[in-house]
């Protein structure tokens, strides 16, 4: 079963790229080229939207903040504000740091038995390897607003130059893309080589990281080694957002497959794990103040329940609290 | 019933973390004796109004569910999806990046890969994914869902009683996904269909009669006060008082019934009536609201409600002014996170300040409920406590931050303050097993009972080496703790993993430095135990 999911991601992605092959080689390629791009697009918009309004909907019954530091109590104490923080100043800060940061993520340990007792140690490399990930991810995309803009914006090209700061090889390879691929190979290697890992990922873990792998080498291979014609791309991609689409021609299979994949991405993102970037900013236990006895949370379901009064209570154990000596309500 | 025989340490320790051939949805739960507790009892089942009261057993081939047991629990995932924010994103957020794995105490106890957080999510995920999502119903397996079957139920019930909800794997996860609130919604549902464990029904549906966990009667209760009253007497020669149910008074006092049952908790609660009696605190204890701790906790939401609701119902009762809450864990969850939401607002009560030093403390200020270490510090940094460290030299100290506390409030620096003016020798545990990484004593969460000891002693292994760490380092000889259920499980903990080292409350180490006025030469602690150089004077 530990080869399974790993060999259905595999097959998937294979099959995906030989439907792009397939598709690139026929008139077909207009459905690749025209339509799937808006498609993809508002499955992507409107399952985001709808997936984070899903989540928004439930209400939030008990603040239930897990604090990491002091609390805010005596005023000589120093509280911790970005632990646990006390108002929404101190919420932000925490959330910045979070997705910015991944600070929890920061604090990862591993643990050993050694001589009989277990030895924690310091474990970043989950922090560094996915932090390196989420930020090239992130650069990139935004680089990649270059085909959508004209003329493209000076801070796009400026993001561009620093990326390519180096120089390295013709033409420059990205810093961005160097890091991207590092990243998802150190998290894809990871799921496979640690046997925990390996005994809790699903087909969908796997699949993740192949399709991106996917999109980022074939993104490579045509910067380096099969280059695409940007122009016709770019008029391809201004087409899709000034609603005339134009068929671009002689842009080679290597970039009907990196289409193939992001579209992939885009269209199965709402509906798959990758969602934790909309959801992260709706976890209870880090999105609310640690102000519990300062401000009354409410729970708008809060119901009445059936308690055990002080009557009753007083009522079963009369004659002994009589003979205790303790004051009664009623004698 | 199980006959359960706790390994030896040096066997115990031999501990594997290579997950098993078989996946996990194909391997079996196995109810070995020691790792489970017993079934819920009819008696107490009933007395609460819970579901499906029966003799049964987990280690029973039939549990005697329902016969619609299924749709019960498919029903009410989906009310608390509908209710839970939380449980509807926990149970979709997670990407299982592991971070959480190896964080567990339980798992690095056990090295069964079902105690990982993640997978102890995914026993109940598979089940959410197969009838609340597409994928799950399309693609069953290969989208990680399956059906829900008795052997699923069953492997729920041994891994969701295998959980202290100690929150410690919450802090590591990068979107904040708390293993405490699926194991919290995991046992609730199981209580829909009559599975839960008699350690946890059987205090609550006393507590919901008798005011206290432990069933105590009124009269009971005054008795224990009153003999901790003369151990007072004896140990300092001050007769404190032991007012009880008293109207205008202007605190009501709730601690944990822990606290006033048994030792160690005992010394505590002798050391909350000590300062009380020095600064001449107008206070009251209640019997009816005799327990600060709350099992509906580990039961269901509506449980922690109808068992809290005593506190401000007797504050109300009695008229006092504010509630002072003594040391407990669990208990103060309870009170920091849910008692003004579900029973509040006490707008019959007044924003706390204390009568001795004048300090409102306005981190209180609508839940009107103070935690004893934010009290007691206040009172040492305005110098209202003459203390007389020396008196503990003879012991050397750690400090073991309770769960709750730690991490469901952030009380740190507050009984690390109070320790370090009662004690000369206070030494810390390593900094991955302390504040809000600290571990846990393996028993909370109604998992304290004696049919789960090897579980317990696996669970709380963590906890035990750091202690021991510091034993061999400095000669800790003294484990102190703000909790009631701390106390109880961590002495067998100790006993097992690191003989030598007792436990304590941090007020009983107060009340020992505390300088009483007319108190007679102290020649003895709290115990009975010599006081170092004091002993000796003595025998001259």
């Amino acid at each position: 079963m530990i080869g399974k999911p790993l060999g259905i991601s595999v097959l998937a992605i294979l099959i995906l790229t030989l439907s792009a092959l397939g598709i690139a080689f026929t008139p077909l390629s207009f459905l690749l080229t025209a339509l799937l791009p808006y498609a993809a697009f508002a499955v992507f918009i409107g399952g985001f939207v709808y997936r984070v309004v899903n989540w928004a909907k439930a209400p939030v019954p008990f603040r239930i903040t897990t604090t990491c530091g002091q609390q805010t109590s005596l005023p000589w104490i120093k509280n911790n504000s970005l632990e646990s923080p006390a108002d929404v100043w101190g919420v932000i800060g925490r959330m910045a740091l979070e997705v910015f940061l991944f600070r929890s993520l920061f604090r990862n340990t591993d643990v050993a038995i050694v001589g009989k007792r277990p030895v924690y140690g310091s474990a970043k490399w989950l922090w560094f390897f996915g932090l390196l990930f989420h930020w090239s991810l992130l650069i990139i995309v935004l680089r990649h607003l270059r085909f959508f803009i004209e003329p493209i914006t000076p801070w796009i090209n400026g993001l561009s130059a620093v990326d390519g700061f180096f120089e390295i090889g013709v033409p420059t390879l990205y810093l961005s893309d160097g890091a991207l691929l590092l990243g998802l190979t150190f998290l894809f290697l990871r799921r496979l080589v640690v046997p925990q890992l390996r005994y809790i990922s699903l087909v969908t873990d796997y699949f993740a990281l192949l399709l991106l792998l996917g999109i980022v080498t074939t993104g490579l291979l045509m910067r380096h080694f099969f280059p695409a014609d940007l122009i016709q791309i770019k008029n391809m991609a201004l087409g899709w957002i000034t609603f005339v689409p134009a068929m671009p021609k002689e842009v080679g299979p290597v970039f009907y497959i990196h289409l193939c994949f992001v579209f992939t991405l885009l269209a199965w993102f709402p509906f798959s794990k990758l969602m934790h970037m909309g959801g992260i900013f709706l976890s209870p236990t880090r999105n609310l103040a640690n102000d519990n006895r300062m401000r009354r949370h409410l729970n708008p379901w809060n119901a009445p329940v059936k308690v055990h009064t002080y009557e009753e209570y007083e009522d079963e154990f009369r004659e002994k609290m009589k003979l205790a000596g303790l004051p009664l309500e009623k004698e | 019933m199980a006959d359960a025989k706790t390994p030896k340490p040096d066997e115990l320790i031999a501990i594997r973390y290579t997950p098993p051939e078989t996946p996990w949805m194909e391997t079996p739960t196995v109810f070995r004796p020691g790792t489970w507790s017993y079934s819920g009892n009819v008696k107490s089942l009933t007395a609460l109004g819970l579901p499906n009261p029966r003799a049964w057993q987990p280690s029973d081939a039939d549990w005697k569910l329902p016969e619609n047991w299924q749709s019960i629990i498919l029903e009410g995932m989906k009310e608390r999806l509908e209710k839970y924010r939380s449980f509807r994103l926990f149970m979709e957020l997670c990407v299982r990046c592991g971070a959480c794995a190896d964080k567990c105490h339980f798992y690095i106890g056990s090295g069964d890969p079902k105690n990982m957080p993640v997978l102890r999510a995914e026993l109940l995920r598979s089940v959410y994914r197969r009838y609340f999502t597409e994928s799950g119903r399309r693609f069953g397996k290969l989208a990680g869902a399956r059906d829900l079957t008795v052997d699923v139920l069953k492997e729920w019930f041994y891994y969701f009683y295998q959980c202290t909800e100690c929150r410690r794997c919450s802090v590591f996860c990068p979107y904040g996904i708390d293993q405490a609130e699926i194991t919290m919604m995991g046992r609730e549902l199981l209580n829909l269909v009559g599975c839960n464990i008699n350690w946890v029904t059987e205090p609550a549906a006393n507590c919901f009669r008798t005011g206290n966990h432990l069933g105590i009667q009124p009269g009971g209760v005054k008795d224990m006060l009153e003999f901790m009253a003369d151990d007072i007497a004896d140990r300092t020669g001050v007769r404190v008082e032991v007012p009880l149910n008293k109207k205008g008074a202007e605190i009501l006092f709730v601690t944990p019934s822990g606290d006033y049952f048994a030792d160690p908790g005992t010394y505590t609660c002798m050391g909350y009536m000590m300062l009380f009696h020095e600064i001449g605190l107008n206070y009251t204890f209640s019997t009816y609201a005799s327990e600060g701790g709350n099992f509906g906790l580990f039961t269901s939401s509506e449980m922690i409600k109808r068992l809290n609701a005593k506190l401000y119902a007797e504050a109300k009762r009695l008229g006092v002014k504010w509630i002072l809450g003594g040391e407990c864990g669990h208990m103060w969850r309870v009170i920091h996170q849910y008692m003004d939401t579900m029973n509040g607002p006490a707008d019959f009560l007044e924003e706390p300040v204390s009568p001795i030093t004048g300090t409102p403390f306005v981190n209180a200020r609508s839940t009107k409920m103070v935690h004893i270490a934010e009290f007691t510090s206040d009172l040492i940094r305005n110098g209202k406590l003459k203390l007389d460290p020396s008196r503990n030299d003879h012991l050397r100290v750690t400090f073991h931050d309770s769960c709750n506390p730690a991490r469901a409030m952030g009380l740190f620096e507050e009984p690390r303050f109070i320790i370090s003016h009662a004690c000369n020798h206070f030494h810390e545990m390593a900094e991955d097993t302390i504040r809000e990484k600290t571990l846990c004593c393996g028993g909370g969460a109604g998992l304290g009972n004696d049919e789960n000891m090897e579980m317990r002693m696996r669970g709380g292994m963590p906890r035990a080496m750091a202690v021991k760490q510091v034993k061999e380092k400095h000669g800790v000889n003294r484990l102190a703790c703000m909790c009631a259920i701390d106390r109880a499980t961590l002495t067998s903990l100790m006993d097992y993993w690191v003989p030598g080292v007792t436990v304590t409350g941090v007020h009983e180490l107060l009340a020992n430095a505390l300088i009483m006025k007319r108190e007679k030469n102290r020649t003895t602690d709290l115990r009975g135990e010599p006081i170092e150089g004091k002993a000796a004077d003595e025998t001259l």
